[in-house]
């Protein structure tokens, strides 16, 4: 469980490269023992701050702390944090179990111990058996492994993951998600993760910090991200964005400003004139397009209010032909008013 | 592609004169080496090692040797390690005039080894002779290594292009300092690029004859040399013969390790 305790603070972190800001005043606390994920779009700085906590890159303003030490100024192997990268870096050279050794060796434990070390590492990610092969003899699965090995053998206070998963394909990914999850918990390391993929972020960690042109645009849990985005950004990038702008918002809320509302939070009723209860709102339109995606629908509905929803419906009791026979209708789409939330 | 038959006979035909005329001579430059007639009569009256063992016997052939071996291996280590470094320097850090150094090692090159060979003369003499070092073993090695240095360089710089910066860093993640990342990470990487590139510069001392010329002043004669002063004696024919063979065999080598090294699977 996440302590109380800061692994990782930041205090006004900058990052100019010549006349780029990528990464432009950043605050940020990272507890003991938390999975926390940096989640934005590429060249939103979220690498940079990365590599500036691994120490790879020397920030142009602002501090980073590691449990509390300021360790701005160290080289990366004086800072007790390790990075998995994001094309692993195993070296080429050297068989498996010499790769995870590696840490151990450099920092003079003894033969016998490292063995015993990197050995249960291997064990802990499954690859047991597997000391003597070269990474170039692994899928790319068992690098990734062998790349956590190699780090969490260290025992690290921070453990840096660059797009760790990005290089897998999509259901090794899945696998692997739900493996790191288990595997932080069972070593209590502070997990601090990049990644551009909303729903990784969301699935996997304790909090999430949305990156967007070297700021951050919001701290909180994936629950607090998802259902109360702070930022248009936030809510666009952290799922579909479905906002209720201008006139339509006087119009069907009363209110002017921007509105959101989540897709499956929408529920779609046939005929323009269905009726709302007494804490709901509705809205009525035509379905410009259905997109059938075997356990969902999605339906596109322009609103006679002016503006576009996107409507996300569990196929519980219809079939791919009753849905799809709903574009061109009229309908309404209704939603309870706890569900919608103002956008700054 | 596809080609016709006869377009592909006539590639093969040509090919093959192509390669016949860089190789037959090589080709009688070894059979006579073994020729037991003086002149070369054609065929070969028969076959004999009498001239192998003579070129052996000769003083001459063994000091002009182990002058060109000295030399060689001079320029060699000279090459190793000015090479290696400005690999580094160019391919891992950003300065003013990055490309101009880049140049300035790859041109001596392509510079005519004469001219190479005058500069250096005078500048030796102008600049060494003063101090009391006159022509010698020591010119000649700093006059190979000037052109030796960029085989080392070329083969370094591609390898280090090729394995980029991540490794370093991640052994410097793992608690490596520079030190022990360069023994256990940097230098087996480009251990094999260091070999090629050492061959190689090995392979272009060992029989330049322009800049040795010179750069050697009187005392000194390198194999080349040797070959040359007495190419157009008739009684030492057999044995120049000989001595080309021998470089033949010789430079084959380590070209060959050079080649397969430079391709090798050091890398991911």
């Amino acid at each position: 469980m996440p302590g109380s305790e800061t692994a990782v603070g930041l205090r006004g972190l900058r990052k100019e490269f010549g006349p780029v800001t990528a990464v432009d005043g950043i605050d940020l606390e990272v507890r003991d023992g938390e999975f926390f994920a940096m989640l934005g779009p590429s060249g939103s700085g979220k690498t940079t701050v990365l590599r500036m906590i691994a120490g790879f890159e020397p920030p142009t303003a602002g501090t980073i702390e590691l449990g509390g030490a300021d360790v701005t100024r160290l080289a990366p192997f004086e800072r007790d944090v390790n990075t998995v990268f994001q094309d692993y870096a195993l070296f080429p050279h050297m068989n498996v179990l010499a790769n995870v050794e590696y840490g151990l060796r450099v920092k003079k434990v003894p033969k016998a111990e490292r063995r015993e070390r990197a050995l249960a590492a291997l064990r802990s990610v499954r690859l047991a058996g597997f000391e003597s092969r070269r990474p170039a003899q692994l899928s790319g699965g068992q690098r990734q492994r062998v790349a956590l090995a190699r780090t969490l053998v260290n025992r690290p206070r921070v453990l840096l993951l660059d797009e760790p998963l990005g290089a897998l394909d999509l259901k090794l990914r899945e696998e692997m998600q739900v493996e790191l999850k288990e595997l932080q918990r069972a070593v209590g390391i502070t997990f601090l993760f990049v990644t551009h993929d909303q729903e990784e972020a969301l699935t996997m960690s304790d909090r999430v910090a949305v990156f967007d042109r070297g700021r951050i645009e919001q701290v909180g849990t994936p629950a607090e991200v998802y259902e109360r985005p702070a930022t248009a950004f936030v809510a666009g990038f952290v799922g579909t964005s479905n906002l209720i702008a201008g006139a339509a918002a006087e119009k069907l809320l009363g209110r002017s400003g921007t509105y959101s509302v989540r897709p499956e939070k929408l529920r779609v009723v046939p005929g323009a004139d269905a009726l709302a209860g007494p804490d709901e709102r509705s809205a009525a339109g035509t379905v410009a397009e259905v997109v059938y995606a075997g356990p969902a629908t999605r339906f596109v509905v322009d609103l006679d209010a002016g503006g576009r929803l996107i409507a996300l419906q569990q196929n519980l009791q219809v079939s791919s032909m009753e849905v799809l026979g709903l574009r061109g209708a009229r309908v309404r789409l209704v939603w309870q008013r706890r569900h919608e939330f103002a956008i700054t | 592609m596809n080609l016709s038959r006869p377009a592909r006979l006539l590639l093969r035909l040509a090919l093959a004169a192509g390669l016949a005329v860089i190789y037959v001579p090589l080709a009688v430059v070894l059979l006579n080496s073994v020729n037991a007639d003086r002149t070369f009569g054609w065929p070969p009256a028969g076959l004999t090692l009498r001239w192998w063992g003579a070129a052996w016997a000769s003083s001459g052939v063994r000091e002009a040797l182990w002058t060109s071996v000295r030399a060689g291996l001079g320029a060699t280590a000279i090459a190793l390690v000015l090479g290696t470094m400005a690999a580094f320097a160019v391919q891992r850090h950003r300065f003013f005039g990055r490309q101009a150094v880049s140049l300035v090692i790859i041109l001596p090159i392509a510079l005519p080894g004469i001219v190479t060979g005058i500069a250096l003369n005078n500048a030796f003499r102008t600049v060494l002779e003063p101090f009391g070092v006159g022509l010698g073993l020591f010119t000649v090695v700093v006059g190979h290594a000037t052109f030796c240095v960029v085989t080392v360089y070329n083969n370094v710089l591609a390898r280090l292009r090729r394995t980029g910066i991540g490794l370093e860093e991640a052994s410097a993640d793992l608690g490596a300092g520079p030190f022990t990342t360069f023994r256990l990470v940097t230098f087996p990487l480009i251990r094999s690029a260091l070999l090629a590139g050492g061959l190689l510069a090995f392979a272009l001392s060992f029989d330049e004859i322009i800049v040795t010329t010179f750069t050697a002043g009187a005392g000194v004669r390198t194999l080349p040399i040797w070959i040359f002063e007495n190419l157009f004696r008739p009684n030492q024919a057999p044995v120049v013969n000989v001595v080309a063979a021998a470089l033949i065999v010789a430079s084959l080598i380590p070209v060959y390790l050079a080649q397969r090294l430079s391709s090798d699977v050091g890398t991911h």
